[in-house]
């Protein structure tokens, strides 16, 4: 069943410990950053991943590179239960799956040249030695739009879209089938900007790479992504195709989401929807719906049961109890 | 103009460093007009915020100075008022909010302490009178439970709910121009447009003029009556906020919009700028965009260029720009 699709992340689960410990040292709260998030991601395909500060996005991003161990769940790479490996073939596992951070400056080491910090995986993986790691080394960088005369100069000799550069090409040496990119852009100005989600998209047409795209700008993942996954407070709340998300939002979260958007015409100017309140802490999460003390199209069921995802279009899921019982999900059950 | 608040004129000012010298405006006209919000949009780096901050006199010196030109505001030049007055314009006349507001206050007193402070420095009241005026503000900028706030330390609050209390806190002093350096930059986008909706609202309502300085063009199109473009530390075009966005005049901006992403449509490839924006030590002479411009010519190398009116209140500072140039009316 699992044709064509790279990782499945199942039920994923991250609670991080909060405030004081009560009596005996036990913990009395809970950061619930994630809280059951199930997606996958197909082959050649980028799945956007979109919500606030806090909702827990990052984490995911995490969990699926296991930097983090989840309390819950399983991730599958091709079938495969990546937590359950150890050793070497852990090792062998995580060369097919990287990461590009957000901020290109502290994720590169100072006193590393550039040569020597994309070689680095190489090296660690035992894929090249000597000439070898620096013919390699060239070619990647050439490939993320570098000159070779870049291997031998440090970090702070770049600009900061050169930076994210290289953080690519590091991540790609090894050859991954999998590039988790949490924020890459949020520290560049558009203009770079744009180079960098251009190759993005570049390297994902010529080489079929498959991509988790991390951000909270709506505009930048709508130019990346093939699907989008709308997160709220530790959950999916929606996950639809590019073109359905942005036509016809179904959740109430979604749609405030985009109309939150400044839109940069000011022809189509028009009041900036506005939900009423903060997001709520993830230590004390709402019951019910998490979103519904600011839901505008919050009725009663919403304050107590939590809403199950619904399918209201082909690869559209939205959790929200407006859409139980209608559209694709109970044509398809009464056909 | 008798229209303008503010009229910064052939402003220069450059960072001593040891590095070099840094240019990092050189030779700025910019004018803000009674009640409009005028936004002020660049990159990183180009001197929007440089810009802000001279008009207050904030630059710290050494290492920048203010080399020349002249900041009139209200027909007087701040540049050359005592210390003694530039205070008192400081907060009474002119407010300034800035990104990250946990950085504006100071986290070992109460918001409340730190509001009443502000009221009663500038206006003579008693605790308690200025106590209600910051209850008021507080309301008027939506804050929910307003006493309950004021009792709270600045840590207790979230990002939005900080930048509101600035907002209240530079607004009670009813100044004729707030500066806004990207206050909702740091904000989440349900979040900005809340804050946006606020400030929006109070300084239309009280005829307040606004620079806002931000790198999002979307917010600009949103808010702003006029914009002003910055790039290297010169300001290379002004315009009605409809004009620019319909047409934009000068190359940089036309490329800065092309390279937006958009949320409401499907776009296969941005248009980016090639190359980066230049150091400000050693800028590129001529016009300071020309190793970078698609447009660029012989003249563009060596000879800067001077503002062109292109259409009604719209200046492009481009040799390829069409239309009348400054001065000939």
């Amino acid at each position: 069943m699992d044709e064509g699709v790279v990782i499945r992340a199942e039920g994923l689960r991250k609670y991080f410990p909060a405030g004081a410990s009560g009596l005996w040292g036990r913990r009395k709260a809970f950061l619930r950053a994630v809280d059951g998030v199930s997606f996958h991601v197909r082959e050649g395909e980028t799945l956007g991943l979109v919500g606030e500060s806090g909702c827990g996005k990052s984490t995911v991003g995490m969990l699926l590179l296991g930097l983090h161990r989840p309390d819950a769940g399983r991730v599958l790479y091709r079938g495969e239960d990546i937590l359950a490996l150890e050793g070497e073939a852990k090792r062998r596992m995580r060369r097919n799956i990287q990461v590009v951070f957000q901020d290109p400056q502290s994720s590169l080491d100072p006193r590393m040249l550039v040569k020597k910090a994309v070689g680095f995986p190489l090296e660690v993986n035992g894929l090249a030695r000597g000439a070898e790691v620096t013919r390699r080394v060239e070619a990647m960088l050439a490939e993320v739009g570098l000159r070779p005369e870049h291997m031998y100069r440090y970090p702070h000799e770049f600009s900061g879209g050169q930076r994210q550069r290289i953080n690519i090409a590091r991540a790609l040496i090894t050859g991954p089938r999998f590039v988790v990119f949490d924020e890459p852009t949020s520290a560049l100005d558009v203009s770079v900007q744009a180079q960098i989600l251009n190759l993005v998209k570049d390297l994902q047409k010529r080489r079929g790479y498959s991509y988790l795209f991390i951000s909270h700008d709506l505009s930048v993942i709508r130019h990346v992504s093939h699907r989008v996954a709308v997160m709220y407070l530790g959950r999916i709340v929606e996950t639809a195709p590019r073109g359905d998300l942005f036509q016809t939002p179904r959740h109430p979260y979604t749609r405030a989401l985009m109309a939150a958007v400044p839109k940069p015409d000011p022809a189509r100017r028009q009041p900036l929807a506005l939900l009423p309140g903060d997001v709520p802490s993830p230590v004390h999460i709402p019951p019910g719906c998490r979103f519904h003390p600011r839901c505008p199209e919050v009725m009663d069921v919403c304050r107590e049961t939590e809403p199950a995802p619904v399918e209201v279009g082909p690869d559209h899921v939205v959790a929200c109890h407006l859409w139980h019982g209608t559209g694709f999900d109970a044509r398809r059950r009464s056909a | 103009m008798n229209g303008d608040l503010l009229h910064i004129q052939d402003l220069s000012v450059r960072f001593f460093t040891y590095q070099g010298v840094v240019r990092a405006l050189e030779g700025v006209h910019l004018a803000v007009r009674r009640g409009e919000i005028l936004g002020l949009v660049g990159e990183t780096g180009c001197g929007k915020s440089v810009l802000a901050r001279s008009i207050l006199r904030l630059i710290a010196d050494p290492p920048g100075r203010i080399m020349g030109g002249r900041i009139l505001f209200k027909g007087r030049d701040m540049l050359t008022l005592p210390m003694k007055e530039m205070r008192r314009i400081r907060g009474n006349d002119i407010s300034m909010i800035f990104q990250e507001p946990m950085t504006s206050l100071n986290p070992v007193f109460t918001v409340g302490n730190q509001m009443e402070e502000v009221v009663r420095l500038h206006q003579k009241v008693s605790r308690k009178a200025a106590r209600r005026i910051c209850v008021e503000m507080l309301e008027q900028v939506r804050m929910p439970d307003p006493e309950s706030v004021l009792r709270k330390y600045p840590h207790e609050l979230s990002g939005g709910m900080r930048q509101r209390v600035m907002i209240a806190m530079e607004l009670s002093c009813r100044p004729d121009l707030l500066i806004a350096d990207e206050p909702t930059t740091a904000l989440d986008v349900t979040v900005q447009a809340q804050v946006l909706h606020i400030l929006n609202e109070l300084t239309r309502a009280r005829g307040t003029s606004v620079l806002f300085i931000t790198h999002d063009l979307g917010v600009v199109a949103h808010l702003c009556d006029r914009v002003a473009v910055m790039y290297a530390g010169k300001i290379v075009e002004t315009a009605p906020v409809d004009a620019l966005f319909r047409s934009p005049g000068h190359p940089y901006t036309r490329g800065l919009l092309a390279a937006v992403p958009s949320v409401d449509e499907d776009r296969e490839v941005l248009a980016s700028i090639p190359g980066v924006v230049p150091g400000l030590i050693d800028p590129p002479a001529g016009c300071r965009f020309h190793p970078r411009c698609p447009a660029a010519r012989k003249e563009c190398e060596h000879l800067e260029p001077a503002g062109v009116e292109v259409g009604k209140d719209h200046w492009v500072f481009c040799h390829a720009g069409r239309g009348k140039v400054k001065g000939e009316r």
